[in-house]
């Protein structure tokens, strides 16, 4: 006989309906979900000013903490085979297909632009993994080469991760454009600190629950919540960050860029009308590579 | 050192094969231009002080002439060129370098200081190559990997330093030509002759005016330049520190920026590894061109238990080398470019010996006039001593030791810097394993300082960005 009392909400027969179990939404640093530092939190609402939840307040602390998360997971990260990494990269898709219908519910809720089509933007975020998986183990075909010098030598070339990359995540596109500059930073070896989009942050740090349970190594893709105006030119100037993407950087742009320059760090500029649904092609893998030429003699 | 019994005589190369003229004007839309107001510096040569040649100073007017001019000539004539066109200018331009190639030797080294045997082998040659690599280029930029139909960004600011004039020079025009740019040039202000010959050399292989402008002056008249508004390009080789300050000025501009910028880059050599062949390397890396050479591996890092045996054999090739007259033939290291650059290299040696490392040079005696520092060598040096971590830019070198690969690639890389790095070593899987895990953007394995127009050249971290050469330099030009 079934006991009423475990009877699910929703049931006609509830007598008291059960009171849900709200989620608290963390950072996403060094594999862990950590409170800020700062134990200070933001609401977030809807666009119709629905409140969703209270999303973290990341701190420059979080940012310092984050940075040196990816610096540590850089060389492990960056030293596994192409192949790996790209299963490793495919592994997420998976979990984010297994959890589609959740992100479809929460962009639904958060995201003003592409709200028309959450699942079209959930699908496009999957199938980008997909996308990016299929490129680890052949970039390095694309934009290396073996040089045609004079004289007795091999010379060649070869793509390398740049080393740490802050991401400043669009605004306007809080899964899609998330998952479109995160990415390809992790394919090519890359490890990553993103400020997620700061009215909807929310799928992101579902996003870092996914990235827990992909095989990621913890640290190589970190996530923080907040005030991006508060975070970014931290990060801007952080020695130990090699590269900036100012995808979601809005105004700030330009400043964040001038405050780069004082490290020389490689500054991604933002698109002016960036199409996250298009065909991201190869230009945001090259962004954050290096090249390295080894010359050696050739003889007997 | 030995006496020698025989001593070389000396061959010094005839300055008949070029001709000075007592003033040289910036080159502005195919004609060389009296400057307005801006006044002249003097260009000397560093050897021996002599007074080579005045040279206009490009003002406000000039440059905004320059700019106006290279803009005309991009949308009026070199973009709607084809491919194959521009591509003929550029062969044209490669073989008068070839065919003028004493002369632009002999002058580089008047007005640099660098020896004839650099400036004959390795600075004319190299440029006429980048030239001539360049040029088949112009109508194949479909294949290069940037999309099938790359378009050129339009006026190029392009600002080159003064250890490799001409070289320079050709790293930052045949690529942007090819791509169909049109350029505005800032040679570097003690060595502006090169640039202004390669001016004649446009006018020779009747380049459309406006394609080439040269632009003479001090690092104000690069600023004015590199900030004019309707630049679309900015590409710069000089210090880290100035490549700071245009990063942070083209910051929120639409204008493209590529930086080759300093170094400090570390000659790895194992216990294995062939000393004769790594102790010329060793040389090779820091001694050539005065060690004026932003890849120059002026860090040796010598595993311990080979560690005297390499310094022994490197100091007894020192004591050969050959400090004097840069047109001899026999020189090996000619003049320190300027007064104000050999200051910099002493007080930074300087320091070495206040820090606690200890100083080498071989018995050589220093010409009176001109600017000459001798070949020097740090022992003792640590890492955080200011010899191992500032960038000198001159003949000296600092000696460190490790013991295990590991703390070699750690110490190597231990540095904001990241453009070169030397490994000296037997063992291919070591070679391998080492190159992989330097962060520099060109490794040096069992060779040292070799450039070609096919392969990328450009620095990881605070060296820079873009990379000149290969398929990889067409990019920086390119949208």
């Amino acid at each position: 006989m079934a006991d009423t009392r475990q009877k699910r909400r929703g049931s006609e027969e509830d007598s008291a309906p059960r009171l849900a179990v709200r989620k608290t939404y963390k950072l996403y640093v060094g594999g862990s979900f950590p409170r800020s530092e700062s134990g200070r939190s933001y609401p977030v609402a809807s666009p119709e000013g629905e409140h969703l939840g209270n999303a973290s307040l990341a701190s420059r602390k979080d940012a310092r903490d984050a940075v040196s998360a990816a610096r540590a997971a850089f060389g492990g990260w960056s030293a596994r085979s192409a192949h790996n990494r790209g299963q490793i990269l495919y592994r997420v898709a998976e979990m984010l297909e297994s959890r589609r219908k959740q992100f479809v519910a929460e962009l639904e809720a958060a995201d003003g632009e592409n709200r028309a089509d959450p699942r079209r933007a959930v699908e496009a975020a999957i199938d980008r993994w997909v996308y990016y998986a299929g490129w680890t183990d052949k970039f390095a075909h694309v934009l290396g080469g073996a040089n045609q010098v004079s004289g007795s030598y091999a010379s060649r070339s070869t793509p390398e991760p740049t080393g740490v990359v802050a991401v400043l995540a669009p605004q306007d596109s809080p899964l899609l454009g998330l998952v479109s500059v995160l990415a390809p930073v992790v394919a090519t070896g890359n490890t990553a600190v993103v400020v997620a989009s700061e009215t909807a942050p929310l799928p992101a740090v579902t996003l870092g629950e996914v990235l827990a349970n992909s095989d990621l190594p913890g640290g190589v893709a970190n996530i923080l919540t907040g005030r991006t105006a508060d975070l970014a030119g931290h990060l801007a100037a952080h020695a130990d960050v090699n590269a900036l993407d100012l995808a979601g950087a809005g105004d700030a742009a330009a400043e964040l860029e001038a405050t780069a320059a004082g490290t020389l760090k490689r500054v991604l500029r933002p698109e002016r009308e960036p199409e996250w649904f298009a065909d991201p092609g190869i230009a945001r893998l090259a962004s954050f590579l290096e090249t390295k030429t080894v010359w050696h003699p050739i003889g007997t | 050192m030995e006496e020698q019994l025989i001593e070389y005589a000396p061959a010094p190369e005839s300055r008949a094969a070029v001709t000075l003229r007592d003033s040289y004007e910036p080159f502005i839309d195919g004609e060389f231009a009296p400057v307005a107001e801006g006044g002249y510096l003097t260009s000397v040569n560093p050897a021996d002080e002599e007074r080579l040649a005045r040279v206009g100073i490009a003002g406000k007017a000039e440059i905004d002439r320059a700019v106006a001019a290279a803009r005309r000539a991009f949308t009026t004539v070199w973009r709607p060129m084809p491919g194959a066109e521009r591509g003929k200018y550029l062969f044209r331009i490669a073989r008068i370098l070839q065919e003028r190639s004493r002369e632009l030797a002999v002058l580089e080294t008047l007005d640099n200081g660098k020896p004839i045997r650099e400036s004959r082998d390795v600075d004319v040659p190299l440029a006429a190559a980048h030239f001539f690599y360049h040029a088949g280029w112009a109508d194949k930029l479909a294949y290069a990997g940037l999309g099938p139909d790359p378009r050129p960004l339009g006026v190029a600011a392009q600002v080159i330093p003064w250890n490799f004039p001409l070289l320079m020079l050709a790293w930052k025009v045949a690529p942007a030509l090819a791509t169909g740019n049109t350029v505005v040039l800032k040679p570097a202000e003690t060595t502006p002759l090169s640039a202004l010959l390669f001016a004649e050399i446009c006018r020779e292989a009747e380049l459309p005016e406006g394609v080439v402008n040269v632009v003479t002056g001090a690092g104000d008249v690069g600023s004015a330049l590199v900030n004019h508004p309707d630049v679309d390009k900015v590409a710069f080789t000089g210090s880290s520190e100035v490549g700071r300050e245009i990063a942070r000025n083209v910051a929120g501009t639409d204008k493209r920026l590529s930086l080759e910028l300093g170094g400090k880059g570390a000659n790895i050599v194992y216990d294995d590894a062939a000393v004769d062949q790594a102790v010329e390397g060793i040389v090779s890396g820091i001694f050539f061109n005065q060690g004026h050479v932003c890849c120059a591996g002026s860090r040796l890092l010598v595993q311990e238990s080979v560690a005297d045996e390499v310094l022994a054999r490197l100091k007894a090739r020192m004591a050969t080398l050959r400090l004097g007259d840069p047109l001899d033939k026999n020189t090996d290291i000619g003049a320190v470019n300027s007064a104000s650059q050999l200051e910099r290299v002493r007080d930074l040696a300087d320091t070495g010996d206040r820090e606690g490392a200890e100083r080498w040079s071989p018995p050589c005696s220093l010409p009176e006039q001109g600017y000459w520092f001798p070949p020097t060598v740090f022992t003792g040096v640590s890492q955080a001593h200011r010899i191992a971590r500032e960038e000198i830019f001159g003949p000296v070198l600092s000696v460190l030791t490790f013991r295990t690969p590991e703390e070699a690639v750690a110490k190597a890389n231990n540095t904001p810097y990241g453009l070169s790095a030397g490994v000296w070593t037997e063992k291919g899987s070591r070679m391998l394993w080492t190159t992989e895990n330097l962060r520099a953007g060109v490794v040096w394995s069992n060779t040292f300082n070799k450039l070609d127009p096919a392969s990328p050249f450009g620095g990881y971290k605070e060296s820079g960005y873009g990379r000149e050469g290969g398929r990889h330099g067409l990019e920086a030009y390119l949208g």
